[in-house]
């Protein structure tokens, strides 16, 4: 198992310069020169701009331009935007705040999600599973933000529930609102999942010969039922947690969250080469470790998955 | 209808012999389906003493299965008692509530499933899924309860059952599922146990030790079983009462030896009649191979003396054409077992196997599951590369193809699979399934194949009808009869057939193969007959060959292995086929 873990990470290394690469030669290639964009009407005298140039390395070739890069983030140093900012900063900044915005909606799409999915699954053809149904179809066609600036109207101005926009620290508590909102596509694919698998896994005969073993109902449900349903759910929870800090970056801008989203998204604009890349790389290495995490809980859930040593 | 309970009363632990256990009176049961309410059981009548056991007989849909799953309240999907009564100890199961039934169910009534493979949780360790039994129905508490676990499983015949608790369904082989399942079912020291075709998975060998273990089992525990099974040889040898049921109703129930030898519904004198191990072996030990004709075949069924003769015809021809029409030789088949890593260990699933196959006769290759027969059929399909050894037919060899010669191989050389549930594709309705290997081959105009696959619907004795009709329209058995007919479609010389009747029931089992000689001695066919079915291989084979563990242990002509088998494990094999020593009528 430890051999295994080992074998992920160091498939970690490869894919790390290969993400960092692609995105450093995409920000590059760019059309628009990123000093230019910097002044905007103002543009400075031509010996400025070079000096600038000659600072940030611009005036160097692409492949040099990595290098140094590369160079810098083995000693820590993440470079700097053009106005100054230490990226690394930014990083600190931006993304405690998505990760609680995630964590927080995936908890919230997990464990409304499978509770959901579950009832309904055990109860198809019912009310209460036609209702599920009914709704989950209907978050997952109407936009994000259309449900988000509807929560946010009832939720946080009419019935004053929430606080509307969050805060600069963006404390657990004021997250609670946004999360919801950015987790209803995902707990709305959760809902049908669950109650497809559990539907299922109704029907099988294990079930019904836990039932000819004389086990109470609840029992029968929770140990055999549930626990098999579960593997394709966490599939799709690992895969969620990278589109997750992704898909926030509408969530963030309704809710005018200064998280990840909205700083790649000015990052891009101004072709902040090192911020973008920076950011990109943190959020590969997250997406991997969260795939590792998964495959390690299939593991977990289905003993027939063994992985070598 | 003859419902007399043995009224020997007969002391064994206790348990009165003979008073009423079960008593099933008028029992409907019907489901709701979208074409509106079909009943599937009617008006079943059956009684079960103490310590007496009771199979019910009949292929798939007679509703055998859902006869027993309601007693305990297991009815599938829609299903529902709609009227009789189910007095079990005097109280009646259908009126009982919920809570109650539950309360039945595993501590006074226990239940062993078909399928060893899918009744196990898959996610749950075995020592857990016995121990949870045992703690939902009181047997022990604390840490009794491993103790009694282990006792049951070795009760039930697993060994080392202590070390064993631990480990997953997976590890398991099917018979030592069985095993685990068994033990859960008499966990409780029921007093009646359902066994639902318990063993029917399983191969022959297995089966008989399973079955010899339950019997004792339940001898000595004083419990009642009813028995689930279409295998009336099983029935006979296992149970003291038969009920045979077709379609819904009971036709005929009474002491299972006085219905063997004497069936009165038309329904049991045909299944006594399409049993192919009770009247093959009766016409073996009556009359000598050679004299296949005259008074004995008349004397024997109809269908079997059929193919006994077609066996003869064929006979004749194989010694003028090419007795290597198709020739095995040193065939071995290796893989490599991912140990994780760069680790492997190599499995030989074929091991030097050799054997000829003459032109327009049938060799069947006989086995338990695992013995790598199988194998030897794909790679004689080319469905897998050959380890080193080869496979020539019709004189050109088969692992040097690739490309456009492989490509018309695969047009003489076809196959038929197991599951006829499976190897059809959904979505394609008959006449395109049948009409694909034209397409693929180029066959003909549209207007031609067409033609061709109303001839093909013909000669497989299908209704030109059902060529718009889609498979799960269709009973196994049509559904096997359109694979035989996409088989045919490209007009092989070879037909390799991979346990093609295994899945069918015993009477449609018959037809098929009754078609399949039929169609060989039209076209000049040769079979390679994949089987685990002893029974079969005595009715349609010319040679047989017995593999075990990769390797052809023993290889001669039908008759001789039936009558003098040379290996002991061919002797085993023989002994246990269900009904195999068994007196029966016509």
């Amino acid at each position: 198992m430890l051999w295994y873990i080992g074998k992920r990470l160091l498939q970690l290394i490869p894919v790390f310069f290969g993400a960092t690469f692609l995105i450093y030669f995409m920000v590059f290639a760019l059309p628009g020169d990123p000093v230019a964009a910097l002044y905007g009407d103002k543009q400075p005298s031509p010996q400025v701009i070079a000096e600038i140039r000659a600072q940030f390395n611009l005036d160097k070739p692409f492949i040099v331009q990595y290098l140094i890069y590369i160079g810098h983030l083995f000693q820590g140093n993440l470079g700097t935007t053009f106005s100054g900012i230490p990226v690394i900063d930014q990083l600190k900044q931006a993304f405690p705040i998505t990760f609680r915005l995630s964590m927080l909606a995936l908890l919230f799409e997990a464990v409304a999600g499978i509770l959901v999915g579950l009832i309904s699954g055990l109860r198809k053809g019912k009310i209460f599973d036609n209702s599920a149904l009914v709704v989950s179809l209907l978050l997952i066609s109407v936009p994000t933000f259309v449900v988000g600036f509807l929560l946010q109207f009832f939720l946080g101005i009419k019935w004053g529930l929430f606080a509307v926009t969050v805060s600069p620290e963006a404390p657990w508590g004021d997250l609670v609102l946004p999360a919801i909102v950015l987790a209803t596509v995902s707990f709305a694919y959760i809902v049908r999942l669950t109650r497809a698998s559990v539907s299922e896994n109704m029907s099988a005969d294990f079930v019904r010969t836990a039932t000819a073993k004389g086990l109470p109902r609840r029992r029968v449900i929770s140990v055999h039922i549930l626990r098999n349903s579960l593997v394709p759910v966490v599939t799709y929870l690992g895969v969620d947690i990278g589109s997750l800090m992704v898909g926030a970056i509408v969530t963030e801008g309704i809710f005018n969250i200064q998280g990840v989203g909205g700083t790649v998204y000015k990052a891009i604009q101004l072709q902040q080469g090192p911020t973008v890349v920076s950011f990109v790389a943190v959020m590969v290495i997250i997406f991997m470790l969260a795939n590792l995490l998964v495959d390690l809980l299939y593991a977990l859930l289905d003993p027939r998955i063994r992985y070598a040593k | 209808m003859t419902t007399t309970t043995d009224t020997q009363t007969q002391a064994a632990n206790g348990v009165v012999k003979g008073a009423p256990l079960l008593e099933i009176k008028g029992l409907n049961i019907g489901f709701k389906t979208q074409s509106g309410y079909v009943e599937a059981v009617r008006g079943v009548d059956l009684t079960l003493g103490q310590g007496e056991t009771l199979a019910i007989v009949g292929e798939s849909g007679s509703g055998k299965s859902t006869t027993a799953t309601s007693i305990i309240d297991l009815l599938p999907g829609t299903g529902k008692v709609t009227a009789g009564e189910i007095f079990f100890e005097g109280r009646d199961l259908v009126k009982l509530p919920k809570p109650e039934i539950s309360d039945i169910r595993g501590r006074l009534i226990g239940y062993v499933p078909q399928d060893p493979m899918s009744n196990l949780n898959p996610v749950w360790s075995i020592g857990f899924q016995v121990e949870e039994a045992i703690r939902a129905n009181r047997v022990a508490s604390g840490k009794d309860v491993r103790k009694r676990a282990i006792q049951v499983l070795e009760e039930a015949g697993l060994p080392d059952a202590g070390t064993r608790l631990k480990q997953f369904p997976h590890q398991f082989s099917g018979g030592m599922r069985q095993r685990v399942l068994i033990g859960i079912g008499l966990s409780a020291r029921p007093k009646l146990l359902i066994a639902d075709e318990p063993t029917s998975a399983l191969d022959v060998t297995v089966q008989r030790r399973i079955l010899d273990h339950l019997g004792t089992l339940t001898r000595d525990y004083g419990t009642s079983v009813l028995f689930i099974t279409h295998d009336l040889g099983l029935a006979a040898e296992r149970a003291e009462k038969l009920v045979v049921m077709y379609k819904g109703r009971v036709v005929e129930s009474g002491p299972s030896q006085e219905i063997l030898a004497n069936p009165q519904h038309p329904y049991t004198q045909r299944l006594v009649a399409a049993a192919p191990s009770l009247a093959s072996r009766r016409i073996q030990s009556q009359i000598a191979p050679s004299a296949v004709h005259g008074d004995a075949v008349a004397e024997a069924g109809s269908d079997d003396a059929r193919r006994l003769q077609a066996a003869h015809e064929r006979e004749q021809i194989a010694k003028h054409e090419a007795p290597d029409f198709i020739k095995v030789e040193n065939l071995t088949k290796v893989y490599k077992i991912r140990q994780g890593g760069f680790k492997s260990t190599e499995l030989k699933a074929v091991d030097d196997v050799s054997f000829e196959i003459p032109r327009g006769t049938t060799m069947a290759l006989v086995g338990e599951s695992g013995s790598g027969k199988s194998t030897v059929a794909k790679l004689v399909l080319q469905l897998e590369s050959i380890t080193s050894g080869t496979v020539t037919v019709g004189g050109s060899s088969v692992g040097a193809l690739t490309g456009k010669d492989l490509f018309n191989f695969r047009r003489r050389v076809q196959p038929v699979f197991q599951d006829p549930y499976g190897s059809l594709d959904p979505v394609y309705s008959v006449g395109n399934t049948i009409a694909e290997p034209l397409i693929t081959h180029g066959v003909g105009d549209s207007a031609s194949r067409q033609a061709r696959v109303r001839e093909l619907l013909e000669q497989v004795s299908l209704p030109i009808s059902m060529i718009n009709r889609y498979p799960n329209e269709l009973s196994g058995g049509q559904r096997q009869r359109i694979a035989v007919a996409r088989a045919l479609a490209l007009k092989p010389d070879v037909i390799v057939l991979d346990e093609a009747v295994s899945a069918l029931d015993v009477l449609v089992q018959g037809q098929i193969l009754n078609l399949l000689t039929d169609l060989q001695s039209e076209l000049g066919l040769t079979y390679l007959f994949i089987t685990h079915d002893l029974a079969v291989v005595r009715l349609v084979a010319d040679k047989v060959a017995v593999m075990q563990k990769g390797r052809i242990v023993e290889s001669a002509s039908t008759d001789e292995v039936f009558s003098n088998p040379s290996k002991e494990y061919t002797r085993d094999l023989l002994e246990a086929i269900p009904g195999a020593n068994f007196a029966f009528g016509k």
